[in-house]
């Protein structure tokens, strides 16, 4: 019962507030193209006529939540997975990119990390170069990796999976350094005084003290290899994922199906999210922590 | 002490000198000492004079800069990698993702034990710190003192016969302190090591050493060696009788005399 007072019920009143404020804006945005789409007709509203019509137009600048939850219903649950038009579909084709890219780039900043800890220089070479990485704004450098990449015959999958990859693997440089790193000298003298052998140090001190780093830089990384698929996906004009739904619909002007593209990849960053802080869990639980220290 | 009992650490003339950015500091010179085998040295004197510099000098946690030193006959780095010492933190320096079994089994595994011959230390090492049955809990789920005890037992678990502890009871209280050196004296008459005792507590030094090496700071040195006279049977109120306050008496002369040095 604690957990409903102390976490549910926050949320659904956030919630009801941003519907509530989403529904006022939707009718002052939407009214002025539903009066003028009347006139059109020569038809003049009642206020009433107004409100309803703003809230069902075909292209309103702001999709009311029910149409927005209606488009996803229609296009997920009513339609069949292998449709071009089912929101699953796409939804498949950018978490595949996403999971390959995730998976490259926790490797990449795994080895990194590694590298970076253990010689001498790597560490004194690497760390301005993995930071300047981030620097350029990943818009820019998606289309000429991709064009590069296409050039050299690579298309499909990989190359969208590799702007998830050059997204996700700083987090996880980042916290696997530190990670490393963070055992006490304590603990490294005792390993010393056992003449333990590097890799021993490694596998039984090292990388289990930075498992706790490692998955706070994987939470970050899901979530960011997610933007890179979908952004990967748009300078290409991709005709399938997530990112091309966002394309088309800003094209014909569908705002309905932007905003439905926008939803579902919200809602997949948000399970993948949900899904690491899980096997994170599991992990904890396993390694035998102290349970409310993995609440 | 007789002749042909073997020199287990031996200091001539040993001396250390950090360069730290401040300059030089100073932390032993001239140390000459003899461990023999069997024995129970203890170092007491005040923070700053060397003690836990020099039973890291003997571990090859740090290296001598003047002087010679012989552990085992052979240099402390040798001797480090023939893992022929145990060493006892100050903290238990246990890793928390391991159980109590499994912390007690990490030298066994980086040293190659076989599975069959780690769980018979593991069970062995934990009855001799009166630990059974606790092999299966983690570190957290164990108080302090226990915790401190499982360190010893992983310092024990390996064929070390020389025992460095530096100041392993340090942040227990005394209640527990007293129980702990109880059992760490019949433990050290059960196994029969040489055990080198970090300390600044004299009571403690005096009931379990066979030998107290006082030492004092600015520049860290040793003022007194004291062989003790007491018997190697000490219950806890041994701490009473005239012999013993004799003992203490000239460890806390030796203390004052290091401190008159200073200020």
């Amino acid at each position: 019962m604690k957990t409903l007072r102390t976490k549910v019920w926050p949320v659904l009143a956030v919630l009801v507030v941003i519907i509530a404020a989403w529904y006022a804006a939707a009718l002052l945005m939407n009214r002025t193209i539903a009066v003028e789409e009347a006139a059109r007709k020569g038809e003049v509203l009642t206020t009433q006529e107004m409100w309803l019509k703003s809230y069902r137009l075909d292209k309103p600048l702001l999709p009311a939540p029910h149409q927005i939850v209606t488009e996803i219903w229609n296009s997920t649950a009513t339609m069949s997975i292998t449709s071009k038009r089912s929101l699953v579909y796409h939804a498949w084709i950018t978490l595949s990119a996403t999971l390959l890219g995730f998976a490259l780039g926790t490797v990449l900043g795994i080895a990194l990390a590694v590298g970076i800890v253990h010689n001498r220089a790597m560490d004194k070479s690497m760390m301005p170069w993995v930071i300047a990485s981030q620097t350029i704004p990943i818009m820019a450098i998606a289309p000429m990796l991709i064009v590069v990449l296409n050039a050299i015959g690579i298309s499909g999958l990989l190359p969208k999976a590799l702007i998830s990859t050059y997204l996700s693997f700083f987090p996880v440089v980042v916290g696997m350094v530190k990670g490393l790193r963070s055992p006490e000298i304590l603990q490294l003298d005792l390993m010393h005084t056992y003449n333990a052998s590097r890799t021993d140090v490694f596998w039984k001190l090292r990388f289990p003290a930075a498992i706790p780093f490692l998955f706070a830089s994987l939470k970050v990384g899901i979530a960011i290899s997610l933007i890179g698929a979908i952004v990967g996906e748009l300078p290409t004009g991709a005709v399938a994922g997530l990112g091309a739904r966002l394309l088309s619909g800003s094209y014909y002007g569908q705002t309905i199906q932007i905003w439905a593209a926008l939803f579902v990849s919200s809602i997949v960053a948000g399970l993948l999210v949900f899904i690491v802080g899980g096997v994170e869990r599991l992990v904890y639980r396993m390694m035998g922590a102290r349970p409310e220290a993995t609440a | 002490m007789a002749e042909n009992q073997s020199s287990v650490v031996s200091a001539k003339n040993l001396g250390l000198t950090f360069q730290t950015n401040d300059g030089p500091v100073n932390a032993l010179t001239g140390v000459n000492l003899d461990v023999r085998k069997g024995d129970f040295v203890s170092f007491i004197g005040p923070s700053g004079c060397g003690k836990t510099t020099f039973l890291r000098v003997i571990a090859d946690l740090e290296r001598a800069t003047e002087g010679q030193i012989l552990v085992n006959g052979t240099t402390p780095e040798d001797a480090r990698k023939n893992r022929s010492y145990g060493y006892v933190f100050q903290a238990a320096a246990l890793y928390p993702w391991r159980t109590i079994e499994k912390n007690i089994a990490l030298p066994l595994e980086i040293m190659g034990y076989s599975k069959d011959e780690q769980k018979k230390r593991i069970e062995h090492t934990l009855s001799l710190v009166n630990l059974s049955g606790f092999g299966k809990k983690y570190p957290w789920q164990l108080s302090g003192g226990m915790q401190q005890r499982a360190s010893i037992a992983r310092a024990l678990a390996f064929d070390a016969d020389l025992l460095l502890m530096d100041e392993p009871f340090g942040a227990l209280d005394e209640i527990v302190r007293d129980h702990l050196n109880q059992q760490l004296l019949e433990l050290w008459a059960r196994t029969n090591k040489t055990i080198c005792f970090v300390t600044h507590s004299i009571p403690e030094a005096v009931y379990l050493s066979t030998k107290i090496v006082v030492m004092s700071p600015r520049p860290g040195r040793v003022t007194d060696v004291i062989e003790s006279t007491l018997p190697k049977e000490r219950p806890l109120d041994i701490r009473e009788t005239p012999e013993f306050l004799a003992i203490a008496h000239r460890v806390r002369e030796g203390l004052k005399a290091g401190h008159s040095y200073d200020d």
